[in-house]
């Protein structure tokens, strides 16, 4: 078996055994209520974390406009789901096609968003996928859509004018949000996480994963070996823009109220905390940092005013420890002591040159 | 008409405060080539020093000022040092997710000091009437920031292209390299930037939490996000750049927030970015820079 069949079997192993025991646990009522109810959020936050892994660490182009992709999963897979309520009564199936309709928005909106980003980089592209998510933001906190006997009614000022008052009902509005049916069940969000990890890892062994690493790691040399640069990102970014929806639409449909105001900025810096501290471009990474980061806190909670604070720290502490030079030295010749010597394997030689500016 | 030429009063107002923070951004993105989540963030932090020095009785309103911009001045080179300097080789990810963690850092600890609620904050010039000419009522603040950057925009356009200091900083921007081998010292010279920048920002914050009499840990993100839109718009690197995109920045959010939609006007200034990314990505006064192999 190839080494990273092998270790992304590891990795689905140990989030779904992990979730079956925990899911047996809460049943069984060992776990507590406090704990069982972080379950569902946080199948949510590794599906969004390894989501953003794949634009961040594996395409290596800074997203900050994530929770903008979920926001539009969330509300459209919300919308549709209060459409339907009454057509289709039961609620596992509601939820997948919520799923798939969400999805499919979000990947829409990827792949508009996509076209005039990715011809930008750097610093440029996190601006602007910034600026993306808060459109969105600010777009859906104007939403007023009405259901009456007549049909839809939309606008974006508050009462909406021509509705019939007998039978008109808010669908979404405005600031207050949607009030989706709660179908998300800790099961789907197991099977939609399980779903999601096998497309990102197989994605990332694929031709496009290996392009998406070669342009991440030398635009130009990429590039002039052929590799159809515009192509590879976009999927890349559509991928992971279609996972963020999904996430979304479970979002939707496991809370009562979905205000836009939770899809800030704030929202986005948080998954990336998670991908960053669990290190770029490693799923399994991403996935052990959201459980411990976003479990830790909700457990102690006399921390919780600190968290950010914290978080703030790590990560530049982490930035700083991994890439400045003083620090860099010192690890190399930490690793180069000769206690490491049984670890090192002893037929790979070490890469020379080719270290580009 | 009279309240199409307030709007525009308030808006180009409004921009220079947009142009005064862009000049930070550009200057550091000119020099470091690293664009500064935090500069936003320096002016909540001048706005709470201010805040704070006010409402201690013994503290008159200049020196309060002056206290603030000091603060952000010792705080913009201290990041510097701290954060970024370890970072000069690292690649642009690195920096940015630095810089963002930064950011971060500032605006917890502002949250843990004083809470997420917005206090009010009391304008420097509480107590000076609006002025009204042809029939057009503009208040102290509006005049104080027009004004005030201008001068400041003046100033800085003489210090950059007359002084040797200033002459540095262009050759730093220039090719740093090339800068050292002529004798700049160039971590001084990017310190200095810093400073600046962090100053203007200390200016900036004075006018804003004037003009816009509230003050939260959330005050600096959205107007430092907007002077970063308003450096790109100018095209970022450029000084005079900066100013005329703030300045249109401002104009255009206010016309909109009057026009269009107040709730939409943030939506607007982002959209005004991406076509201007679209359109043409080096900005009004941006050069074009191929890339080397």
């Amino acid at each position: 078996m190839k080494k990273t069949t092998l270790n992304n079997i590891i990795t689905c192993g140990m989030v779904l055994v992990l979730f079956i025991v925990c899911g047996f646990l809460s049943s069984a009522g060992v776990l507590g209520s406090k704990l069982s109810g972080l379950l569902i959020p946080i199948g949510i936050y590794i599906i969004l974390s390894i989501s953003l892994n794949l634009t961040v660490g594996i395409l290596g182009e800074l997203s900050l406009g994530h929770a903008g992709f979920m926001c539009v999963g969330a509300y459209v897979g919300g919308v549709f789901s209060i459409l339907v309520q009454d057509v289709v009564t039961v609620s596992w199936l509601r939820i997948t096609l919520a799923i798939i309709v969400g999805g499919i928005a979000a990947a829409i909106f990827g792949i508009l968003i996509g076209i005039p980003v990715l011809r930008l980089r750097g610093d440029y592209l996190a601006i602007v996928t910034l600026g993306f998510g808060e459109i969105i933001k600010s777009i859906s906190n104007n939403i007023y859509l009405v259901k009456d006997v007549n049909g839809l009614h939309f606008s974006f000022a508050s009462p909406v004018s021509g509705t019939d008052a007998a039978t008109a009902v808010d669908i979404f509005k405005g600031a207050q949000g949607i009030k989706a049916p709660q179908d998300t069940t800790l099961l789907i969000v197991v099977i939609v996480l399980m779903i999601s990890l096998i497309v990102i890892m197989n994605l990332v062994d694929s031709k496009t994963g290996r392009a998406c690493m070669a342009i991440r790691d030398n635009y130009i040399a990429a590039q002039s070996v052929g590799i159809n640069v515009t192509k590879y990102r976009l999927v890349a970014f559509v991928v992971s823009a279609a996972i963020a929806g999904v996430a979304g639409v479970l979002y939707s449909h496991s809370l009562a109220v979905l205000a836009p105001k939770k899809f800030d900025y704030n929202l986005s810096i948080l998954i990336l905390v998670f991908v960053v501290l669990g290190g770029l471009g490693s799923m399994r990474g991403s996935i052990i940092a959201t459980i411990v980061l976003y479990a830790l806190p909700e457990i102690f909670r006399e921390v919780g005013d600190y968290r950010m604070l914290i978080y703030a720290i790590v990560l530049i502490a982490m930035m700083i420890f991994k890439n400045a030079p003083y620090f860099k030295d010192l690890f190399e010749k930490f690793k180069a002591l000769p206690v490491f010597d049984k670890f090192r394997s002893k037929n790979k030689v070490k890469a020379v040159g080719g270290e580009s500016k | 008409m009279m309240s199409f030429i307030s709007y525009l009063v308030n808006g180009i107002s409004l921009g220079s405060i947009y142009a005064l923070i862009a000049l930070g951004y550009t200057m550091v993105y000119g020099i470091a080539k690293m664009l500064n989540f935090a500069h936003g963030d320096i002016i909540m932090v001048g706005g709470f020093t201010i805040f704070t020095a006010m409402s201690t009785a013994w503290c008159p309103v200049w020196l309060s000022v002056i206290i603030g911009i000091v603060v952000c001045t010792v705080l913009g080179i201290v990041i510097e040092k701290v954060a970024y300097k370890p970072l000069r080789s690292a690649p642009p990810l690195a920096v940015l997710i630095t810089a963002i963690g930064v950011s971060y850092l500032l605006q917890n600890i502002a949250l843990l000091i004083f809470g997420s609620a917005s206090q009010s904050f009391t304008s420097v010039v509480k107590n000076v009437a609006p002025v009204t000419i042809g029939g057009v009522t503009i208040s102290m603040e509006t005049i104080i920031s027009i004004v005030v950057s201008l001068i400041i925009m003046v100033c800085l356009t003489l210090f950059i292209n007359k002084t040797k200091a200033g002459k540095a900083m262009l050759a730093v921007s220039e090719d740093k390299g090339a800068a050292q081998l002529m004798g700049i010292n160039v971590n001084a010279t990017i310190s200095l930037t810093f400073a600046i920048g962090s100053a203007l920002a200390g200016v900036a914050s004075v006018l804003l939490c004037s003009s816009y009499p509230q003050i939260s840990p959330y005050t600096g993100s959205m107007p430092g996000i907007k002077a970063f839109v308003a450096a790109v718009f100018g095209g970022i690197g450029s000084i005079p750049g900066a100013m005329i995109g703030g300045i249109l920045l401002g104009v255009i959010e206010n016309l909109s927030k009057a026009y269009i939609s107040s709730q939409l006007s943030d939506a607007i200034v982002f959209l005004v970015l991406i076509v201007v990314l679209i359109v043409k990505p080096t900005g009004i006064m941006g050069k074009k820079i191929n890339e080397k192999v």
